[in-house]
Formats: C-alpha cells, structure tokens, sequence
C-alpha cells in the first residue's frame, strides 16, 4: 500500500492536481502581495472571489461567452477593490475589520445574488484544457504540465510578472518604499493614496480572477460561499512567502501539492482516519509559518493607515 | 515585529474555521403565505431550519420539496402553510430561529440538521404544546413533544452500488463523503456493501473532503479517484456540485443521492437516491392533529417509499442493469438483504 504512493500514477496525479488546486491561491495572493507591500491587509480577498466567482458564472452562463465572464469577474473586482481602496486610504479605517466586513458582503451578496438570479445550482461549460502543440503531446509531462485550462497558466505566468513589476520598475520601487515608510516616501513626492489605490485595485481585479478560475475554470459550477475559505489561506501564504512572488508560488504549490497528496493517502485505502488527512495541509502550513515567522520580515507599515502630516 | 505570530495564527484558524463550516447570514425568507380565506379550519402551521440552502441539490432541498409536497397533498396554503429560514449554518443562529418560531405559535417546527439537536434539547421543553421534530437522528430526548426522523441511506446507497458495479468497465468506482459520520458514511458504507456483492472484484476507494461545502476539494477529490482509475463516482452531501462538473467534463457516471442531481449533468448522472421525508411528515402531522405532540421516531426507506431511486430518463441504463437495482430494491424492501452499517 505504502509503495503503491511511489508508482508513477500516483507522483504524476500529485503534481498534476496540485498545479490545478494552487491556481486560486496563486491569482489572490499575488494580488495580496501587491497590497501588503504597499502597506495594505486586505482580508476581504474571500468576499471578492466570492463575488467574482458569481460575476463569471452568471455573464457566462447568460452569454455562453467566457470571456465576458471573465472581464465581469475583473470588473467586480476592480470595484470591490476601489471601495475597498476608499474605506482604507481616505477613511483610514482598521484594515483588519474593514476587511472582515468586505469578506461577509462579499459572502452575503453573492449568494443572495445567486439566489435571485440564478435560483438553483447549474452546470456551465467552463475553459476547456488547453492542447499547447508539441507541448502538449509530450508523453507523461504533457498530461502533468500541458492539460489545464488557459487561467491555470494565466496564474503561473503571473508570477515571474509579480515578480518584475515589484522589483525592477520604478512603479515596484514606490510600492515597497510606501510599505517600508510612507512618510519618507510621501516627501519625497510619490502620491501613497494614489499607489495604494493601486495595488487595492489591482488585488481586487486579482482575487476576482481567483473567482473566475473557480467558476468557469475548474469546477464550473457556482454555489453559495463555493471558495470556502480559499482566499483566507491565500493571504496566509503571502506570510508563507514572505511577501514575495517566488515565495507565494512555492507556498501555494507546497500546500496544493500536500492536499492532493492527502487525497491519494485516502483513494488508496492508506489506513489513516480521514479527518486526519484533510488537516495536513493545514498542520504543515502553520509549521512552516512558525518557523518561517523568525526569520522574514513583514513591510513595516503593514497595516497602518498612513496620515499626512500636516 | 510581535504582532507577527498573532496575525499568521489568527489567520490560520480563520481559514480552518472557514472551510469547516460555512456561516451565511441571509436572512429569515418567507414562504408565500396564504391570504387570509374564509375557510372555517385554521391551517397548519409548519416552520423548518436548515442549514443549507433550499436548492442545494442535496439535504435542504429534500426537505423543501417535501413540504411543498405536502402542502400540495393537504390541500394548498389555505390547509396549510410554512414558513423557512435557510442557509444556517450557524447553530446559534438556528436556534434563535427555532425559538422565534415556537414563540409565534406554529404547530410544527423542523429541526433540519443533526447540529440543531443540543439548540432543540434546551428550547423544547419551554414550549410544551409545540411540536417539534429534529433530524437526522433516532433521539427524541424521551420529550413528549419531540419527533425524531432519519434516512436508511444505506439502502439507496446499497442499489446505486449495485448499479455502479455492473457500469464500471475499470472496476474502479470513486466515493467522496463530505465528513465520516451520520446519513453520509451510512450511505457510503451501503454503496461499498452494493458494489462489492454484485462484483467481488471490484474496487471502492474512499475519499472525505473533512467539509460540507467545499466544492473545490470535492472536485479534486474527484479529480483523484478518475486518476486512480476509477469510471464510476458518487458522493453524498451539498458540496459534490464541484464532483459532479468533474465527472462531467471527464464524462465519467455519477450516481446521486439525497435529491435528484440529474440537471446538473444530464448525460452522466444515472440515477438518485430522492429523499422523500413527506412519507415521514405526513404521519407527524396526522399524530399531532390528533393531540400526539411528540415522542417518536420515523425512518424513511424503500419500503415506506420515503426513499425512491430515481433513474434519470436521458440516461440509457442498459435493462439488466436496471433489472439488478430492481431485484435489489425488491430484496432490501422484503428483508432479504440486511446491510450492515456502523451505527
């Protein structure tokens, strides 16, 4: 039983459904990323997938047209985000509890939106996989790496453009100067509103995203409170990642692969109680941010409102 | 630097909390109700809480449909009428509900989850001429105003095995339970019981998603078994709509249970275990019309028609397949199949 994890099926269905499972965490918490280094928590993340999720599957499933879904998740995004930019920056209110109140709008609306407009739980044909040539027809690798749908590599791809955008523009520079201090950077003419709005923005349009990669990606399928705490662990692998692109990919793939390591532990009949396995992924991650938790260092003006000073 | 810890572990268990239990806060909706008629007999009242939604699919709607059965059966809104609140998850919130309820006077008020039995225990006795009914369980508390109910899930489970036996051309058949206990694992352990009488050979592998709601898991957990090998799926509880897109989109059979899943996926849904708790509430409703305000216990199963298989009619099910499940369902209704469950 034990040697049956090492055949080839079983490492391949790993990689396979962990690079699926880390797509979600991967768009949210690059897009969280974006925002904790400008200074901002953004614990709303869930309530924005939420509401993205719902804002895919219903223009696709009215329209048959992907793509509108898509651009509705993003556009939903974008205005939870903007709210969210407008509670946090102009308000200067609590991040922490701000952010809570997004997620239970986020929570309550898309489902009594579901309820309204859609009524009861639909199948929709979601991104197909997508057949990459020559990629694709690899033997083995092609099935792990080439058979997912098109928002799969969006999030991959997303990764090393993080990583760019945060370390080698200018636009990076003034993000983490404005995390690290804000009142520095603000003498020296960069606009924190302005970033900050920004980098809210821009995680809402994310964590939409994150949404859609549920609805009309993976599972096709909308149903109320569907992401069940996703975007919560999205923001704790930003932790896990130490603020950084390449640590979230890793963070995201370590606790994705873990998961469906997990699952295989229970299709093969591995005599462990089931409720056991369902906490590894959540044991290893708490062990993996204590231990991380001494050593990295998060942005100094995490969540602190930032006040000009007059 | 020392809030550091504080937040991670604070996030943490707000992510473990999130993906166990699913807290909604809609609010109370209310069914249309009857407009005040001349009729000489007041109508029956009836309110229920669930924990789910009404169109889940699954648990909560089965009670729905059966109350709007009911109703049909009686005689419409103006013999009687029922409100609901759905989407409780909070047990808290649910309770608060269920004395509301008993509070405004109705004459029957559902429990619809397992979660709400320790709320019941304390709220019924400070309504002794309310009836209320809880399941899914056995246990009335020894209350005089409480009525217990439950599905011999097994049994549905017991002939969709059989069915998913004969079907399976690998031999592999996928199981995904939302967590090992109750209604769920009782269904699963007849699915296991069905499949393995009908085929000896044949494999079941098992996977719990530890959630009622999460559909992401459900799917990879689906995602899993299909990679395992197996060309037959099941699974109990809201969360397998995230299954049954897999099976979909992999075209694989699934086989359903609590309500009728075949909209979902019309060309690989087989057949459904249907819940149908009006056999259950009927028999309530009659008792307490005639002063019994409590103090039993009901099961629903094929034999007392609660629980019907429901083939799905856009499926082509070969006739000795559909011959089998009806053999089987014969033999558990006439006792001649005993199917063992843990409980």
């Amino acid at each position: 039983m034990i040697t049956k994890l090492f055949s080839s099926t079983v490492i391949l269905g790993i990689l396979a459904s962990g690079i699926r499972l880390a797509t979600p965490y991967l768009y949210a918490a690059i897009g969280e990323t974006f925002g904790q280094r400008s200074g901002v928590l953004n614990l709303g993340v869930e309530g924005q997938m939420l509401l993205g999720a719902f804002a895919a599957f219903y223009v696709s499933w009215r329209t048959g047209n992907l793509w509108l879904g898509l651009l509705a998740a993003i556009i939903v995004g974008a205005v939870m985000g903007l709210a969210m930019a407008f509670v946090t920056v102009n308000l200067h209110a609590e991040q922490g509890i701000s952010g809570i109140g997004f997620y239970l709008f986020g929570l309550g609306m898309s489902d009594l939106l579901f309820q309204k407009l859609v009524g009861t739980v639909k199948t929709i044909q979601g991104f197909p996989a997508l057949h990459i040539p020559v990629l694709s027809d690899i033997p083995v690798l092609g099935e792990v790496f080439f058979s997912h749908n098109i928002l799969v590599y969006g999030a991959y791809a997303l990764v090393p453009i993080a990583w760019f955008v945060l370390n080698k523009t200018t636009l990076g520079l003034k993000i983490r100067s404005i995390g690290e201090n804000p009142q520095a950077a603000d003498s020296l003419g960069i606009s924190v509103a302005a970033v900050r709005y920004y980098t809210i923005i821009q995680g809402g349009i994310l964590s939409g995203i994150a949404g859609a990669s549920l609805s009309i990606g993976l599972l096709n399928v909308f149903q109320q409170n569907m992401t069940s705490g996703l975007g919560f662990i999205a923001v704790a692998l930003v932790y896990f990642g130490a603020w950084r692109p390449l640590g979230v990919l890793g963070g995201a793939l370590l606790f994705s692969m873990v998961n469906a390591f997990q699952l295989w532990l229970q299709v093969l009949g591995v005599p462990i109680p089931s409720d056991l396995a369902v906490m590894l992924p959540y044991v290893l991650t708490i062990l993996v941010l204590v231990a991380a938790a001494s050593k990295v260092r998060a942005p100094s003006a995490l969540a602190k409102p930032f006040e000009r000073e007059a | 630097m020392k809030r550091l810890p504080l937040i991670l572990s604070l996030l943490v268990v707000l992510a473990l909390v999130m993906s166990g239990c699913n807290s909604t806060s809609s609010a109370p909706t209310q069914a249309p109700q009857a407009e005040a008629t001349q009729a000489p007999q007041k109508p029956f009242r009836v309110a229920v809480v669930m924990p789910s939604s009404i169109n889940d699919l699954a648990f909560s709607q089965s009670m729905y449909d059966a109350l709007i059965a009911v109703q049909k059966a009686m005689g419409g809104p103006e013999a009687m009428e029922f409100v609901y609140s759905d989407g409780m998850y909070v047990v808290d919130d649910a309770a608060a509900a269920i004395r509301d309820y008993a509070s405004q006077g109705y004459d029957l008020i559902i429990a619809h989850g397992s979660q709400y039995g320790s709320s019941l225990q304390e709220i019924a006795p400070d309504f002794p001429n309310t009836s209320f009914a809880w399941g899914t369980t056995v246990d009335t508390f020894g209350m005089p105003n409480v009525f217990a109910y439950e599905a011999a899930s097994e049994e549905g489970g017991y002939v969709n095995g059989v069915m998913a036996a004969k079907l399976s051309k690998s031999d592999v058949l996928g199981v995904i339970g939302p967590i090992e206990t109750g209604d769920a694992q009782r269904y699963v352990e007849g699915f296991i019981a069905g499949a393995q009488a009908t085929n000896p050979n044949v494999k079941v592998n098992v996977t719990w998603t530890g959630s009622f709601s999460d559909v992401s898991a459900a799917a990879e957990a689906a995602n899993t078994h299909i990679a395992a090998g197996a060309d037959v799926l099941t699974g109990t509880a809201q969360m397998v709509v995230g299954a049954i897109g897999v099976a979909k989109e992999k075209n694989v059979l699934w086989f359903g249970t609590q309500a009728d899943q075949s909209s979902l996926a019309p060309n690989i849904v087989v057949a459904n275990q249907v819940y149908h708790w009006e056999v259950v509430l009927t028999q309530m409703i009659d008792l307490i019309q005639h002063g019994t305000l409590g103090g039993k216990a009901f099961t629903i199963n094929l034999a007392n028609g609660g629980e019907v298989v429901e083939y799905n009619p856009q499926f082509d099910l070969p006739q000795d397949v559909k011959d089998a499940a009806e053999t089987a369902i014969q033999d558990i209704k006439d006792g001649k199949i005993k199917i063992e469950v843990t409980k």
